[in-house]
């Protein structure tokens, strides 16, 4: 049956406080998943007392300054801080999104930092993506063509037809939509989720691709595409601003289309 | 998903068993299409068939399906909604039952329960309409 609670080594249990440097007056706190494998045991949530005076604004910012000056054991993924290449997607105040968009004063209250959800965990807040990797390997996200391209030039598309794939491509596959998704978590085996759905998409409408037919035949499933409920969290969580759940809605469409 | 116990590779486990290609389009299409028929047919079952015959004799239902009409109705009513409620109950029984052989059997008891009931249902309404 569906699980509603966690299994019982997942429970979280309280961890460990780092209090505040004497004299800070702008403190926040933030509470922080952590677990160690090499430990092993539940995971705990550990609290961190930070001085605002010294911390940049963001989320990622505090992870940083945790690390470099509380407690350098923290773990969690991290590269550009500019919200492009979608490595410090985390669950921060129960929304998934970008720790290096997310200003912490937008948040009230305590910080809570948690590993995006559904997922198994390697360490702290670093969660393992090899299954998402490996379906977005599968809808083959990549140019297909019988046609081969005019000598000496690109393959080429109107403004219009390239204007399609706009909202699409925009996607840094930071995958805060996918595990937003009850779908995906209760099917995520078979459902693709809504970042590889709309990759798929971004395929299936690319003018330059002829293999629209062949994708949309993997896609024919109860699970792999209409495992969408339209519950649209996927839209909701997006920290790039995108749509995944209207990508899902054209691809259905198309669907429909072909059938009919 | 207890996918780290397995040696599979990763997009072995992606692919899985491949795309089912079984119409997918169509079932969201029947499950759907009942359900907009169920509208008016609701509508007409709460406040034509069922509030102004609150309390009425035997004979005055056996009169009001007399009518081809009310028959005609009540039968596509009965029919879509097992119908559109045996889909819907399925897709959640997919949704929340992980285990593939307590899925199969909670699906197929609700075609079975959809199939008896529907039948059952039909039956009565032709009786009352047919036989009297």
């Amino acid at each position: 049956m569906v699980e509603f609670m966690l299994p019982p080594n997942s429970r979280i249990k309280p961890g460990k406080t780092f209090p505040a440097p004497e004299g800070a007056t702008n403190v926040r706190t933030f509470k922080i998943y952590r677990w160690d494998p090499e430990e092993g045991g539940n995971p705990r949530m550990d609290t961190f007392m930070v001085d605002m005076d010294t911390c940049g604004p963001m989320v990622l910012d505090a992870l940083i300054k945790i690390k470099n000056e509380i407690d350098p054991t923290l773990t969690f993924r991290r590269s550009c801080r500019e919200g492009i290449c979608g490595s410090c997607s985390m669950n921060i105040d129960t929304n998934n999104t970008l720790a290096c968009l997310k200003p912490i004063a937008d948040i009230k209250g305590d910080v809570v930092i948690t590993p995006l959800p559904h997922l198994p965990v390697v360490k702290d807040l670093v969660p393992d993506l090899t299954h998402i990797y490996a379906q977005y390997a599968s809808i083959e996200p990549w140019l297909k063509s019988d046609t081969p391209p005019p000598p000496n030039a690109e393959r080429l598309q109107s403004p219009e037809e390239r204007a399609v794939l706009d909202g699409m491509w925009e996607c840094i596959l930071c995958f805060c939509c996918t595990t937003s998704c009850p779908s995906y978590w209760w099917n995520g085996d078979r459902y693709l989720g809504p970042a590889v759905l709309m990759q798929a998409a971004r395929w299936v409408f690319d003018s330059r691709d002829e293999a629209a037919g062949e994708r949309l035949d993997q896609l024919d499933d109860p699970f792999r595409l209409f495992r969408c409920h339209t519950i649209m969290n996927c839209t909701a969580t997006c920290p790039k601003g995108l749509n995944p759940g209207r990508a899902i809605g054209q691809l259905k469409i198309k669907m429909f289309q072909r059938a009919g | 998903m207890s996918l780290e116990t397995s040696l599979r590779s990763a997009l072995g486990r992606a692919r899985g068993l491949g795309s089912a290609k079984e119409g997918a389009a169509s079932h969201w299409m029947a499950e759907r299409l009942p359900a907009i028929a169920l509208v008016p047919l609701a509508l007409w079952f709460v406040f034509v068939a069922v509030i102004p015959n609150l309390g009425a004799s035997h004979a005055e239902i056996v009169a009001f399906m007399g009518s081809p009409f009310n028959a005609t109705l009540m039968l596509l009513t009965v029919l879509c909604g097992f119908y559109h409620g045996m889909l819907g109950l399925i897709v959640i029984l997919e949704d929340y039952i992980q285990a593939h052989t307590a899925r199969n059997i909670a699906v197929f008891a609700t075609k079975l329960y959809a199939a008896l009931g529907a039948a059952l249902a039909a039956v009565s309404i032709l009786k009352l309409s047919v036989g009297g």
